[in-house]
């Protein structure tokens, strides 16, 4: 059981953490009253970003580039996404009809320029991405040090760091009040004088910033390069973890965690003696019908911030 | 101002197509290809012989069903981004028929064509009931459904319908929808009688939203849920009855593949894409049947024409996907185009 654990969970960790950044953007996005079905093309982004970053700059920063590499796609990522912002609180666009197109631009500009620069369809491996690492001390500790801090890469930690601190911002802060009160009643949070266009930028900015540390951390821990397949659905898998995690950044953060248990079932399954015999396609669903069944039976009714998905216009009912 | 409302219905879509190719050249420009070559590529790829005008109608059939079906859903307020999956189940559906039963063609193709709707439509079904009955999000279920589909067909094809090969036999000709005419007059493009079974979906979609009373009570949940309901209608049975059809239309999608472009089934490792592809269709298409014919239409011409664009003008075919996007971002900023027209107009009196 304990060997069982000590190959599942760092497995997990690995698997979780791009869809936990990814959903907390979600998270943020969504509480502000903001639909973002373009999470998917906010980690493309991040993702082609950070394959990019990393390819040109390996010679320059050294050991230091992926890290730089998914701030950088982060930042990418944050400014990718005014586009959403600008057509869904400005011009008020349907939300999810601008995601949509979000997804399809960050697929044809990553696709488009890979081309362009790399004169083919997917660019080369990345010489510096991230490594397994054991962390010092922590390591050493007898059961758990190997089950949480052997072979894991910090990356998944920063995500569930990032978590926590994204529930202290949205529920013991000001600001988290205010970007909850836009999307729950954006009227009253404007009679109070919470400009309502400001907070639903920033919040969509930030679902920007964290669906390109997302789409980076994924490509540079999973894949080390970029194609049209090197995100495929992930994002999505990041909307479901928002929806399954009811708009909350802990429950996203945990329905992120199941989804990478789940996958890693696959993975692991040869070293657990009872899934050995099972056929592999139980396996691989086996994390869409949990999931399916979880909602269906003991999550029940989501319910979504209440403004979530209309654009706010000044002074009507 | 309803005939107002009519013209800019009409409008937003064309100006945003227009929009999209000027931008689609502006970016050919800034990148040092010709526009004129380009666009002249993406035309010949389109329309430039009847080889490629029978590809791209084959590339349109399925883009009508996929989008019908997330027309369809849309109208009663649900979001199916489970399309894909509906198709991958349709064509699995499809498929088997077209290999297990032998049967003549006017009992064996109509049955083929019902199975690939009945497992679409089971496939919409079960995200049905799970928002009617217990208030699951529909979009989270669809695209749960979406992988379990990818995942389960790739097994059945695996180990039921061959031994361990990725590809199965070629289906009788009795369920086949492809055309030996069709062909010869297309000069061998895989164009084939799908796109007839697309244009009535189309039709019966319009039927039923607009002249009977299921599609009365469909659109009407879609607009308010609770007046509904205080005016006596079954909400959960009209969002159950919404995704059964709209999963039907994408099953449909499926079989167009199944029984007419290939013939086979084959393991997949990703996405077909004309379900999520669908989404855009039904978007661009104003959610109306017709309009998504036009959408379809305009969606299979750039996706077939891009395959020109690089021998021709060297220019990659992803272009095509960012003129795409492009065009539903100004699709859905229709207000700012909206104020721009009405300013136009007040100026010009």
């Amino acid at each position: 059981m304990v060997e069982a654990l000590q190959s599942i969970i760092p497995t997990v960790l690995f698997f979780s953490a791009p869809l936990i950044f990814t959903a907390l953007g979600g998270v943020f996005s969504e509480r502000s009253g903001v639909v973002n079905i373009g999470l998917e093309g906010l980690m493309v982004m991040g993702a082609f970003v950070g394959i990019v970053f990393n390819l040109t700059f390996a010679d320059v920063f050294g050991a230091a580039t992926p890290w730089i590499s998914i701030l950088v796609a982060g930042l990418i990522g944050g400014v990718f996404s005014t586009l959403h912002a600008v057509a869904s609180v400005s011009f008020r666009a349907d939300q999810v009809v601008s995601g949509v197109a979000i997804n399809f631009l960050a697929l044809g500009i990553g696709v488009f320029l890979t081309k362009q620069w790399y004169g083919k369809g997917q660019t080369d491996m990345v010489t510096e991405p991230f490594f397994r690492t054991d962390i010092p001390l922590l390591s050493d500790i007898p059961v758990i040090g190997p089950m949480f801090f052997k072979g894991i890469y910090i990356t998944s930690y920063v995500a569930i760091l990032v978590a926590i601190i994204s529930w202290y911002v949205l529920y013991k802060t000001a600001f988290g009040l205010r970007l909850r009160a836009v999307g729950e009643h954006p009227m009253a949070a404007d009679t109070n004088g919470i400009n309502v266009s400001k907070m639903r930028y920033i919040a969509v900015i930030l679902s920007g910033v964290l669906g390109g540390l997302g789409g980076s951390v994924f490509a540079l821990t999973i894949v080390s390069n970029f194609s049209h397949s090197t995100i495929v659905g992930q994002g999505f898998m990041a909307l479901a973890a928002v929806i399954f995690g009811k708009w909350h950044p802990l429950g996203a953060m945990g329905a992120a965690l199941f989804f990478g248990f789940a996958q890693s079932l696959t993975v692991v399954s040869g070293s657990i003696p009872f899934l050995e015999h099972v056929p592999e396609v139980f396996l691989l669903i086996a994390p869409y019908v949990l999931t399916i069944l979880a909602l269906a039976g003991f999550i029940g009714r989501a319910e979504a911030p209440k403004a979530n998905g209309e654009p706010y216009i000044k002074g009507s009912r | 101002m309803t005939s107002n409302n009519k013209l800019f219905a009409i409008l937003v879509p064309v100006i945003s197509v227009l929009l999209g190719l000027l931008a689609g050249g502006i970016i050919m420009l800034s990148f040092g290809y010709s526009p004129i070559e380009g666009y002249a590529a993406l035309w010949n790829g389109a329309f430039g012989d009847a080889y490629t005008i029978g590809e791209t109608i084959r590339r349109t059939t399925p883009y009508i069903l996929t989008g019908l079906a997330i027309a369809f859903a849309f109208r009663s307020g649900l979001f199916n981004i489970g399309a894909e999956g509906q198709v991958i189940v349709g064509w699995l559906a499809a498929v088997w028929v077209g290999l297990a039963v032998d049967a003549p063609m006017y009992i064996h193709l109509p049955l083929a064509l019902i199975a690939a709707a009945v497992a679409g439509g089971l496939w919409g079904f079960i995200p049905g009931i799970l928002k009617a009955k217990l208030g699951v999000h529909e979009v989270i279920v669809t695209i749960m459904m979406n992988y379990i589909a990818l995942h389960v067909v790739n097994a059945i094809i695996r180990d039921v319908l061959t031994d361990h090969s990725t590809t199965t036999e070629h289906i009788s000709g009795s369920a086949s929808l492809a055309s030996e005419w069709l062909a010869s007059i297309t000069y061998f493009s895989r164009v084939h009688y799908g796109f007839i079974v697309a244009i009535l979906a189309a039709i019966l979609m319009w039927f039923i939203i607009q002249r009977t009373t299921v599609g009365y009570e469909l659109k009407s949940v879609g607009f308010n849920q609770h007046a509904s309901k205080y005016a006596g209608m079954n909400v959960s049975k009209n969002i159950m009855l919404s995704m059964i059809i709209a999963g039907g239309f994408a099953g449909l999608a499926g079989a167009m593949e199944g029984l007419g472009t290939y013939g086979t089934i084959s393991v997949m490792s990703g996405w077909t894409n004309l379900g999520f592809d669908g989404i855009a269709v039904a978007l661009i298409g104003a959610n109306n049947p017709f309009g998504v014919i036009l959408a379809a239409f305009l969606f299979g011409a750039l996706k077939e024409g891009a395959r020109e664009m690089p021998t021709a003008a060297g220019i990659p075919t992803e272009l095509v996907d960012i003129i795409i996007a492009l065009i539903i971002f100004f699709v859905a900023s229709s207000y700012i185009i909206r104020w721009a027209l009405t300013r136009f107009k007040k100026e010009g009196k």
